[in-house]
Order: structure tokens, then C-alpha cells, then sequence
């Protein structure tokens, strides 16, 4: 059995509910989905009984009805298991993981700004990436975000 | 003097993303400091959202100067593998090739850019004069000192002759002979050792728990490079160290680095000795089939990576770009804890976040309680560093005695 096999193999055995929900497609990559209310469990096994010790980065997908979530974790660094999650853009709310990866505060700031996504338990502090004065409600990674027309700039004459 | 609120930047050509360091002093020392970045969004993940595959290998080609190879390479591995392309094995040698030389090309600028930041400007003329070397390769491989557009779906653009391969190989010798000479310079010269000792510590367990990565990781103690543990392009065929050290500070990160050139002229040499005859590229459908990928590269920084989905259209429905200087900013907080406001330039430089312009990051020291602002320049930050520890340490470049031989 692959290494990648036996590592679906003991998250089955643990969490009987993601049978099914694994794709492998090729050495080193797992993909496995797992509904969002279980999701903390889930994450908190693999991260501390089964040593994913290094985040890649988590990646935020709008899917039109849910907005969904990817985290990328390692185990390794050469195992690479992407743990996806969809909740609905109605409530899209999601838990803070900086208290398994405090590098996840900049990632999860970003989800915030460029999705929309509600992050739980993340820490007060700047947002990230967009400028302080960005307008309210506005997320440019959703789907129907459309750029708006800059203000014309009137330039006035010098003399 | 109570404590001092110290905000450098935003506003900060001098990096590929210009970034806030709001840092709390009491006196010289350092308390806090918040690191903020973004300034330098530029929407590139939507913009590719909007263009076809062949257009993004330009866009995202551009998201860095200096590592340009890494961020289109890493995306097409993404979209290969979505795609099911098998590329010929000629096509990954020569990624890899232009890969190593990227490599070379960047720590070289790195290690002028250390030099630089604590007043050793020889070690800058020097490493930026040999560094000509490895641009003039660059260029003569793929018609560009920089932003290379070697890279194509399916493959690689341009072939290499085996008249190029002649003229590589001795050049390649040279770039060896000179490192050895900077490997001396960094383990040995007394001065360069005590200026960069203890300086921006960062422990083995802050490194692994902020998720560092690249040279800064390496250099303390975290034994992770993408090349070995996660190989791609032709990087399995290759034997190769990974460089570590234990130093954890801004010594080890020089000393990881320029053991790294050693091992990128012994993967040259192999990669131009073994690539194998074929095709350099295999045609590519202009549509790509519906389906997901993670990419991981080593960049020269760090690690590199690159989530794609496609939706069986020419443009994909979703990039993820995650560059390592975003993985290693949020470790500078940590190195410069405890440490000296003269340590800042060397500290920041020494994750390497691609200096690209002229220096010209602002400091404007706030006295908390008089509200008086007064404004530094990079450049007077800088002189400061270097006649700080001149005075305070007695390090002083002007005084390193140089090889006569070059």
C-alpha cells in the first residue's frame, strides 16, 4: 500500500464518514472533502496525531452558492494533503487555524478581504491585502465582483 | 527615554512588496514589532482568471523580477498535470537548467545585497560583477537577462546547442572558483562573522512553527527543500545536498546560501553533461480539461506555490499564488525581537525580499510622548547600522583585507 493510501486509510478508520471523499491523484497529492462541521476534528488529527507539521497556504474558491476553502498542509514537506471545506456564501464562516500555524493569520486575513469569508477566533489587527479605505462588501475574488470605473482624476491647470 | 513607536514604510520601493514594520524600541533595542504587508496587491490571481492559459504564463512570469522562471514553471506544472500532458524529458532538463542559473543569478545579487547593507560594498562590486557571468548565460539560453519566456504548456520554447553547452561549462568553472572564494570569505573573514553572528535569530522551532521556508528555514536547522522532498522537473534525476546550518542567524542564511551555488553548478554541470535528445515541448490543447492541481517549486526564496483549477474553458477558474517572501515576512517579527534598530537593513535583507530598486525604505521615528516626527531615509538608516557597529562593536568593513587574485 502507497504511503498516500495509508494515510486515507487511517483518517477512514478514525473519521468513517470520509469514505469516498479521497481522490489520489498522483504521488505525493491527496485530496480529501470534508463537511465544514467537522472539519476542526478532522484538521486537528491530521495536524497533531499525524505530524502535518508545515502549511502551505490555504486557498479560497467561490463555487456560486458556497464559498469554498482549501488548506494545503504537509507532511514532510513532501506529502501533500489538500483538506476542502464549502460553506454557504449566505454565512460563509469559518474557523481560525493560528493556533495550529500562526502563519495562517496573513492567509486567513486574505480570505477575509478577497472572498468575504468570516474567519472565527482570528485576532484584531490590519487587514491584508487591501488598502485600509476599501469600500465595504466589496471582494474581488468573487465571481461577480466586477472592477469599477476609477473616478475621473481632473487634473487642473497649472500655470 | 521611554519607548519609541517606529513605523518603516509603507511606501517601499526597494522591496518586490512594499511592507510595513511597525517596531516598539526602548532605546536601541527592540520590544515588538507588526509586520504588514500588501501594498503591492496587484490582482493578479483575478487577472488571470480573465486571460487564457498562454496569456497567464506571461502575466504570473511577471509577479517577480527577479525569480521569474519560478512562478511561470511552477504554474504550468499545475496545468500539465491537470491537462495529463507528459512532457519530453528534454523539456524538464531545460527548465531546470534555467531554473539553477535563476538560482545562481539570485543569490549573487543576494549576497551583493548583504555585502551592501553592512558596509561591505566590495563583497557587493564583486559578487554583482561575477554575477554578469551567470546574465550573460541567461541571455544567451533564452534571449533575456530577466522575465526568460522560456516556458510554454506543454514544454519549453527555445533548445540548447551543444555549442552553447561548450561555452556554458568553463564559464560555469569560473562562477565556482569565485564562490569557493566567498565561502572563505564567509566563514572565515573575522569582521563579516561578528557583524552577522546573533543577529536576526531565528530557532529552529519559531522557524518550523512560522512556517519559514527556503534559505531562511535552512539556515536554522529545518532540513525541507521542494527539490528532494517533493521532486519535479528533471530534479529527480540530479544528486544534490541540502544545505543547512545551525547557526540561526543572518550568518547561517549567507552560509546556506552560498553552499547552495556549489550545489547549483554540480546540478548545471549534470543536467548539460545528461540531457537527453528529443522534443523540447509536446503540443498542448488550447482548452484544459476540468480539474485541480497544487504546484510546488523551490524558488531561490523559498517555496513556491501554485493552486490551479480549470473548468474545461482556455482560462482557468481559479490561481492561487502563495510566493515564498509571503511564508518568510512573518518570521522577520521573531528575528528581530530583542535585537538592535542598527540590525534592521541586514535582518530584512537577509530573507531576501527581492531588493530590486534602489533602496529607499523610509523610517519616521515617532517619540511617543511629543508626538514629533522625524523621517530617516533607508540610506541614512543604513550609514547609521554601519557606524553603529563601528563604534559600538568595532566592526568595520573598510578594514577586511581582499584577495589580491582577482
Amino acid at each position: 500500500m502507497s504511503k498516500e493510501e495509508t494515510i486515507q486509510q487511517e483518517l477512514i478508520k478514525n473519521f468513517g464518514f470520509l469514505e469516498g471523499k479521497f481522490r489520489i491523484p498522483r504521488e505525493r497529492r491527496i485530496f480529501l472533502d470534508v463537511p465544514a462541521d467537522r472539519f476542526m476534528d478532522v484538521f486537528d488529527y491530521t495536524v497533531k496525531k499525524m505530524n502535518f507539521n508545515y502549511l502551505c497556504i490555504i486557498s479560497g474558491l467561490d463555487e456560486g452558492e458556497n464559498l469554498s476553502f482549501i488548506y494545503h498542509l504537509a507532511l514532510n514537506y513532501s506529502i501533500i494533503l489538500n483538506i476542502k471545506i464549502s460553506v454557504p456564501k449566505s454565512n460563509p464562516s469559518i474557523k481560525t487555524i493560528t493556533g495550529y500555524f500562526p502563519s495562517a493569520d496573513l492567509y486567513e486575513r486574505e480570505l477575509e478581504d478577497l472572498l468575504g469569508a468570516k474567519v472565527e477566533g482570528l485576532a484584531k489587527g490590519r487587514r491584508y491585502p487591501l488598502p485600509d479605505d476599501w469600500p465595504i462588501g466589496q471582494y474581488p475574488l468573487r465571481k461577480d465582483w466586477k472592477p469599477q470605473d476609477e473616478p475621473e482624476v481632473k487634473q487642473e491647470k497649472s500655470n | 527615554m521611554g519607548k519609541v513607536m517606529i513605523p518603516i514604510g509603507p511606501q517601499h520601493p526597494a522591496l518586490k512588496e512594499p511592507a510595513s514594520f511597525n517596531i516598539t524600541l526602548d532605546g536601541e533595542k527592540i520590544l515588538d514589532m507588526i509586520v504588514k504587508v500588501g501594498y503591492n496587491h496587484r490582482g493578479i490571481e483575478k487577472a488571470c482568471e480573465q486571460r487564457t492559459y498562454i496569456q497567464d504564463i506571461y502575466l504570473l512570469e511577471r509577479v517577480c523580477g527577479i525569480c521569474s522562471h519560478t512562478h511561470s514553471t511552477c504554474f504550468l506544472q499545475a496545468v500539465e498535470e491537470i491537462a495529463a500532458l507528459e512532457l519530453p524529458k528534454r523539456a524538464h532538463y531545460l527548465r531546470t537548467i534555467v531554473a539553477e542559473l535563476e538560482r545562481v543569478h539570485s543569490h549573487l545579487l543576494w549576497l551583493g545585497v548583504a555585502g551592501h547593507e553592512v558596509g561591505f560594498d566590495t563583497l557587493l562590486m564583486y559578487s554583482w560583477r561575477d554575477r554578469e557571468i551567470v546574465m550573460d548565460i541567461l541571455s544567451m539560453l533564452t534571449g533575456n537577462r530577466v522575465n526568460y519566456a522560456m516556458n510554454t504548456v506543454g514544454g519549453v520554447r527555445r533548445d540548447i546547442s551543444p555549442d552553447q553547452i561548450k561555452t556554458i561549462l568553463p564559464l560555469v568553472d569560473i562562477l565556482e572558483e569565485r564562490t569557493k572564494y566567498y565561502i572563505q570569505v564567509a566563514s572565515e573573514e573575522v569582521t563579516l562573522i561578528e557583524r552577522l553572528s546573533k543577529v536576526g535569530t531565528l530557532s529552529h522551532d519559531d522557524a518550523l512553527k512560522l512556517g519559514a521556508a527556503g534559505p531562511t528555514a535552512r539556515a536554522s536547522g529545518r532540513d525541507i527543500d521542494v527539490r528532494r522532498d517533493d521532486p519535479y522537473a528533471a530534479y529527480a534525476d540530479l544528486s544534490f545536498k541540502v544545505i543547512t546550518d545551525n547557526h540561526n542567524d543572518v550568518l547561517g542564511r549567507t552560509l546556506v546560501r552560498v553552499g547552495e551555488l556549489m550545489e547549483s553548478y554540480k546540478m548545471i554541470r549534470q543536467l548539460l553533461k545528461n540531457i537527453p535528445e528529443g522534443p523540447i515541448a509536446v503540443k498542448a490543447p488550447r482548452k484544459i480539461q476540468a480539474g485541480e492541481a497544487l504546484s510546488r517549486y523551490e524558488a531561490p526564496r523559498g517555496e513556491d506555490v501554485h493552486y490551479v483549477k480549470a473548468n474545461g474553458t482556455d482560462r482557468p477558474e481559479r490561481v492561487k499564488v502563495r510566493a515564498p517572501t509571503l511564508a518568510n515576512v512573518q518570521a522577520v517579527a521573531a528575528m528581530l525581537k530583542n535585537g538592535y534598530l542598527a540590525d534592521i537593513p541586514i535582518v530584512v535583507a537577509a530573507i531576501d525580499p527581492c531588493f530590486s530598486c534602489t533602496d529607499r525604505m523610509m523610517v519616521s521615528m515617532k517619540d511617543a510622548n511629543s508626538r514629533k516626527e522625524n523621517f530617516i531615509d533607508w540610506k541614512t538608516l543604513r550609514q547609521y547600522s554601519i557606524d553603529w557597529y563601528k563604534q559600538n562593536r568595532g566592526v568595520d568593513m573598510s578594514k577586511i583585507k581582499i584577495s589580491k587574485r582577482w
